[in-house]
């Protein structure tokens, strides 16, 4: 990091981010807890700038906190109050130690990357621009940028085919035969015990 | 010489990540679970693009990080509209009371 805007952009955006991750993972409200992520999602934003990375900060707040989020939100706005469990119940014991064990990978896995430090090499022009990442992606990688698109009308179809619920036709025909299950069932166990008796 | 101190993001990426594992094994609402795992998703991201710039020949780490982004918007739709399902069904998203 050379010069002091981009420190400070990087600083301030560090805090937020743990800021927001820290207010996802203990929020008692889930709807609370969704704000924290679109705060971290927007911090991390801001420091893909650092990286010059222009293309992926403006992705990243256009599909992460543009769509990502919002569906979470709609998500707890459909489920309603019964969004919020009560985080009671579970063991403290099992949770305290759960956190602490989590707590103390961390830290040893931070403890020995901190200090790393590399030579800051110049970026070439267009490094992470529009231009540059376009041409990188539709050169090297259209491929996986086709099967990708593939894969989100995968995501779509299949999202709907599991929350779409019944139409009252297809509820009468699971109901009819589920009955018929059950009227084989027992046909077969009263003929069994005809058999043994 | 000037350095780039790719240490820094790495830990704050660490950072992120554990804090993101901690909610999901901790937090017993499936959306709470949900959004942990964008987290991590999110550290992951920070920590190719952090490396890209310590080798700025190629933009692999930026395409790398823009398919993660991708398949995990695929991915946070599929879960949710599982998650509405299952809500509409049982009536609950405790995962401590996840059930046939």
């Amino acid at each position: 990091m050379t010069s002091t805007p981009s420190t400070m952009l990087f600083i301030v955006c560090a805090i937020f981010a743990i800021f927001g991750a820290v207010a996802t993972v203990m929020a008692k409200k889930t709807l609370r807890a969704a704000m924290g992520l679109l705060l971290n999602i927007v911090a991390l934003g801001g420091m893909y700038l650092t990286l010059h990375a222009e293309l992926l900060a403006a992705l990243q707040l256009l599909v992460y906190a543009g769509a990502v989020v919002v569906l979470f939100v709609f998500v707890i706005m459909l489920i309603g109050p019964t969004a919020t469990t009560d985080t009671g119940g579970k063991a403290l014991a099992e949770r305290f130690f759960g956190a602490l064990f989590m707590g103390i990978v961390t830290l040893m896995l931070a403890s020995a990357l901190v200090r790393v430090s590399a030579p800051l090499v110049g970026v070439p022009e267009e490094f992470g621009s529009v231009e540059g990442l376009g041409m990188a992606l539709y050169q090297g990688a259209a491929l996986p940028f086709e099967l990708v698109s593939a894969t989100l009308v995968v995501a779509i179809i299949g999202a709907i085919a599991v929350a779409r619920g019944r139409t009252p036709k297809e509820a009468a025909e699971l109901k009819a035969h589920r009955a018929e299950k059950e009227a084989e069932a027992a046909a077969r166990s009263a003929q069994s015990q005809q058999a043994e008796g | 010489m000037e350095t780039f101190d790719v240490g820094i993001y790495a830990t704050l990426a660490t950072v992120l990540f554990g804090i993101g594992a901690l909610g999901f094994l901790v937090r017993r609402n499936l959306l709470v679970q949900l959004m942990s795992i964008e987290l991590m998703l999110n550290s992951v991201n920070l920590l190719l693009l952090a490396f890209n710039r310590m080798h700025p020949g190629n933009h692999d780490g930026q395409i790398f990080a823009f398919f993660v982004i991708a398949v995990a918007a695929a991915e946070a739709a599929v879960g949710l509209a599982i998650v509405i399902a299952y809500y509409r069904l049982k009536k609950t998203i405790d995962s401590d009371r996840l059930e046939r």
